[in-house]
């Protein structure tokens, strides 16, 4: 399958999904709430059969005050990939989880729950991955500050 | 270290003999948490560069045999108990030697790094620090070189836990491999052989000592 079709039957399944243009492999935008079903029918529906979950991460674009997470998906079985990400807003950092659809998504939502702070509703154990259990704050968002931190010399 | 001439006796401090034998036999505890583990402890470990040379080719996987300790790589926040923990586990007399910029100064992650430790020498005493990004396995065996020095001429049973400053270890510019190889070379040559010619002679004719 190209990635016109691709992104055809992706837009078939979800019909608010933006395809973006300028990836390096076929991708698309789609809203938060659409997030479980549309996933479950990406592993679900048979011309996809997405069946692992390569990565799963965020990123922090602090002016436009929103996190984006963006998940990248494989089929073992027909050998595509595809990109799908969604924008959650900075202030209220919620989404749903994946995990039960992928159970590898418990591990990589840990971590960017650990770094990003991202809230993910029906995960089953979401906790601290890689800093202290009593580590205030999530480091990886770019107005993140401590006083263990040095700033560059002037 | 001094030899009786033309008998079978050497004459030595208690202090002499057993600084030799320290510096001759470190042990490394194998402890990599980045890149300078791939030179440091893999590359001159092996064959090409072997460590094995300078009696320091043992490297154990616990503390409490091992008296070197590299901290070869970066230490974060969370590592920095238990590198801690691993220095308090050593016996009597240890040594540390930090290898490359994370280990001697948080390195490219200094500045604005909400995790580096900015050196190991904030968490545990170092003795010779090894520069380089990272070291390569000569600049770690000039290390090497230069802690035996430090024990040969340091610590006394006396007076233990009196140390000398700590030093850098910097390879001298324009030095090559092979300089490097050579001095090791003559070093070796120097502690194992025993010279019964005629520079002690002069010196006990001269009224005067080595030492």
């Amino acid at each position: 399958m190209t990635g016109e079709d691709l992104v055809s039957v992706i837009m078939s399944i979800e019909a608010r999904a933006k395809p973006r243009e300028k990836c390096a492999m076929p991708s698309a935008m789609i809203p938060v709430d659409a997030l479980p079903g549309f996933m479950r029918s990406m592993r679900d529906d048979p011309r996809l059969s997405f069946d692992m979950l390569c990565t799963h991460t965020a990123v922090d674009w602090l002016g436009e005050n929103r996190f984006e997470l963006v998940y990248v998906l494989y089929s073992t079985k027909h050998r595509h990939y595809v990109t799908v990400s969604t924008s959650i807003p900075r202030d209220k950092p919620e989404a749903s989880s994946v995990s039960s659809i992928w159970r590898i998504a418990e591990w990589q939502e840990r971590e960017v729950y650990d770094l990003m702070g991202v809230l993910y509703s029906g995960h089953p154990d979401l906790r601290r991955m890689f800093l202290e259990d009593d580590w205030v704050g999530f480091p990886l968002r770019k107005d993140y500050k401590d006083t263990f931190m040095l700033g560059l010399p002037e | 270290m001094d030899h009786v001439p033309g008998g079978s006796f050497c004459v030595t401090s208690v202090d002499g003999i057993i600084n030799w034998a320290h510096a001759n036999s470190l042990w490394p505890l194998t402890f990599g948490t980045a890149c300078c583990a791939i030179e440091v402890m893999m590359a001159a470990g092996a064959s090409r560069h072997d460590l094995a040379r300078f009696g320091a080719e043992v490297a154990r996987p616990s503390p409490r045999q091992a008296d070197l300790l590299v901290v070869a790589g970066t230490v974060v926040k969370r590592l920095a108990p238990r590198l801690r923990t691993l220095y308090e586990q050593m016996a009597e007399p240890r040594y540390v030697i930090a290898t490359g910029s994370c280990a001697i100064s948080g390195g490219p992650f200094m500045y604005n790094s909400y995790s580096t430790v900015r050196g190991a020498d904030q968490i545990i005493p170092v003795d010779v620090y090894v520069p380089g990004c990272p070291p390569r396995p000569e600049a770690f065996l000039y290390g090497l070189l230069t802690l035996q020095k430090l024990i040969k001429e340091g610590e006394s049973i006396r007076r233990p836990y009196v140390r000398r400053k700590p030093v850098l270890s910097v390879l001298p510019a324009g030095m090559t491999a092979d300089q490097i190889r050579s001095e090791l070379a003559a070093l070796l040559t120097r502690d194992s052989t025993v010279d019964l010619s005629g520079e002690y002679v002069q010196n006990v004719q001269a009224g005067g000592s080595k030492q």
